[in-house]
């Protein structure tokens, strides 16, 4: 039996090569691309500790979010050092003498929750409906194509509010103060986008040699869907969903701020700035510190959208 | 050629009818009607039957559809139904300028910003113009509009008292709105114009122009530029789309009396002939502006084959 020899330098080049070119994958390659952006890393963390704030509202909250308290209300924070303050709000109080720290934290809440559930539901609906039109081709194609778009021509945001005014004193827009229509409507209005960019991947994708090889092999088609299609049309997928999660936290705090998204006396940024504003003049503070909490938390999702979207395709020139 | 606008302009027309449908049923399933609205001196039952038979509110939904799509078609909206002596035609007719002003101003002003503005990072790449100007895409990009309006209220119009807070009318009301409503746009159309202008300037023939000892100002303009605008002019329909969509949250805000504050009340107010009208209206300028936007990519960049 011949066996490989090799001489102990020939050996410790071949360990160096290795040692010298560590293997990485796309999604390795990806990732470490990811973590040497500063802004997106800054982003992520501000994500993190909202994150935590809406899991664990209930513990660091000082106080009931919706507890009245009268006789001192429209205090204002005390770092602004102005008389009207109190010891026990520390970011003030409202106009109904709500603790405005508390309200904050616990809008965190609904905002990651109307972030992350619509988003969900857009993945689940667009990415199917974009991989059944692409596959299959022909009249279900064109079905699901015309339907999206219909919903194309629709203005999101005119179509969101068409839907939150309408619907939101029907029994559906009862349902946990306007989430659950919240949901629903954002995920009719934005599944549409996704289907049409899970479409246009797995068409192009579907002429690549790679499917043809599977496809000779006798591999059934919806293996090759699920293993071969899928997995190279997720990285503009997982981009489209990092800005879509955002989008959704805006839509909420646009429609709750001209008094058609979540209804009171529950907290969102949205709601608060709505409620803010009618005292503005006389006390900015509750407006602003929502306002503040918002562009904090768009700020941060552009940024690690950005970072994914720089990670993930290395061809985009920023 | 012919045929794809052919083709795209009789999309219009089934495109309509469906968002006609959805509004028109969503509006009717909604509970609530446009005659319960005044509590203190509600209207007795009688009232109430004898204004639905007028408005023909009292047949069936369906049939009332088709009833509504007949007279749409001749442009004909009928009478508001909480300002029943106006026709829908003259409200509309009475916010539409107000809306238009508005749009095309932010529109005008957010290329201004925009196109110089991404031309000139583009060119000085990782000048701290160009971190400035990412820096403005990035803010004016995220920040929601009303989150930037309420800032610029209370610095401008409370703080600083140099213009009135709302109102419609000369042009320090408009100064606000308008800023305000162009700043998305710009952002969007600055990184639009930076990053194609940034894909542009490293395309070999650009480089055979500078060999060919091209002043540098012809490259820029003539071959550069040219070729960058093609992207920037494709994104320009959606970010009017998005303007027009995002008028009525400004009007909301600085209360103009314009389409978009129309828009809402009639909503609210359950004021199905205006609501059709609005919506209709929204959905055909957005459509008009897609549609433009990719014939006049296919004018520019004679390469887009736009018949598929």
């Amino acid at each position: 039996m011949a066996t490989i020899t090799t001489s102990p330098t020939q050996r410790r080049a071949i360990e160096m090569n290795i040692l010298a070119r560590k293997q990485r994958s796309l999604w390795g390659d990806a990732l470490w691309r990811l973590r040497r952006n500063k802004a997106a890393m800054v982003g992520l963390a501000v994500i993190v500790v909202a994150a935590l704030m809406a899991i664990f509202a209930p513990l660091i909250a000082p106080y009931d979010p919706t507890a009245q308290n009268t006789s001192i209300n429209n205090m204002d924070p005390l770092f602004t050092g102005s008389k009207y303050t109190n010891a026990k709000f520390l970011l003030g109080s409202d106009e109904l003498g709500r603790d405005i720290l508390s309200r904050l934290i616990w809008s965190a809440r609904i905002s990651i929750v109307v972030g992350l559930v619509p988003t969900s539901l857009v993945f689940l609906i667009g990415a199917s409906l974009g991989m059944l039109a692409a596959f299959y081709g022909g009249w279900i194609d064109n079905l699901i194509m015309r339907f999206t778009d219909i919903i194309y021509a629709f203005p999101d945001l005119l179509f969101l509010v068409i839907i939150m005014a309408t619907l939101r004193n029907s029994p559906l827009g009862d349902l946990m103060g306007g989430l659950v229509l919240m949901f629903v409507a954002l995920a009719i209005v934005n599944w549409v986008g996704l289907a049409r960019l899970v479409r246009g991947q797995v068409l192009s994708l579907k002429e690549k040699e790679f499917v043809e090889a599977a496809r000779a092999i006798g591999v059934p088609t919806k293996r090759i869907m699920v293993r071969h299609l899928f997995p190279n049309a997720l990285a503009p997928v997982i981009v489209a969903l990092a800005f879509s999660i955002p989008g959704a936290m805006l839509a909420e705090a646009t429609l709750s701020f001209i008094g058609i998204g979540i209804k009171p006396p529950t907290a969102t940024w949205g709601v608060m700035i709505n409620e803010g504003f009618v005292v503005f003049s006389q006390s900015p503070w509750p407006t602003l510190l929502p306002a503040f909490c918002i562009s904090i938390v768009m700020l941060s999702f552009t940024f690690v959208g950005d970072g994914l979207r720089d990670a993930l395709d290395p061809r985009t020139q920023r | 050629m012919l045929q794809y606008t052919i083709r795209r302009l009789l999309l219009i027309v089934p495109t309509m009818f469906f968002v006609a449908l959805i509004t028109f049923t969503l509006a009717h399933m909604a509970p609530g009607s446009p005659f319960d609205k005044n509590e203190n001196r509600p209207m007795s039952q009688e009232t109430i039957d004898r204004i639905n038979r007028t408005f023909g509110l009292d047949k069936p939904i369906p049939e009332q559809f088709v009833i509504f799509l007949g007279d749409a078609i001749r442009l004909d909206f009928g009478s508001s139904l909480t300002q029943r002596d106006r026709s829908v035609n003259e409200i509309i007719g009475q916010g539409l300028p107000v809306t238009a002003q508005l749009g095309v101003q932010a529109l005008l002003l957010s290329l201004a910003i925009s196109l110089p503005l991404g031309v000139v990072s583009a060119l000085k790449q990782n000048s701290a113009i160009d971190y400035g100007s990412l820096f403005f895409a990035t803010v004016g990009f995220t920040i929601p509009s009303f989150v930037i309006g309420i800032v610029s209220i209370f610095v401008f119009a409370v703080w600083l008292r140099w213009l009135p807070i709302i109102g419609w009318g000369d042009v320090r009301h408009m100064v606000l709105p308008t800023v305000i409503l162009a700043l998305g746009p710009a952002a969007v159309l600055t990184r639009i114009t930076r990053a194609s202008m940034l894909e542009a300037i490293r395309q070999d023939y650009v480089r055979t122009a500078r060999s060919k000892g091209l002043r540098e100002q012809v490259v820029v303009v003539t071959h550069v530029m040219k070729n960058a605008m093609i992207p920037v002019a494709t994104i320009v329909g959606p970010v009017t789309a998005g303007l027009i969509a995002g008028s009525f949250i400004i009007e909301r805000l600085f209360s103009i009396p314009g389409i978009g504050r129309l828009y809402i009340t009639s909503i609210e107010g359950r004021d199905y002939p205006v609501i059709m009208a609005t919506t209709l209206l929204y959905a055909f300028f957005i459509m008009v502006a897609n549609i433009t936007v990719d014939l006049v990519y296919g004018v520019l960049d004679p390469r887009i084959k736009l018949a598929k």
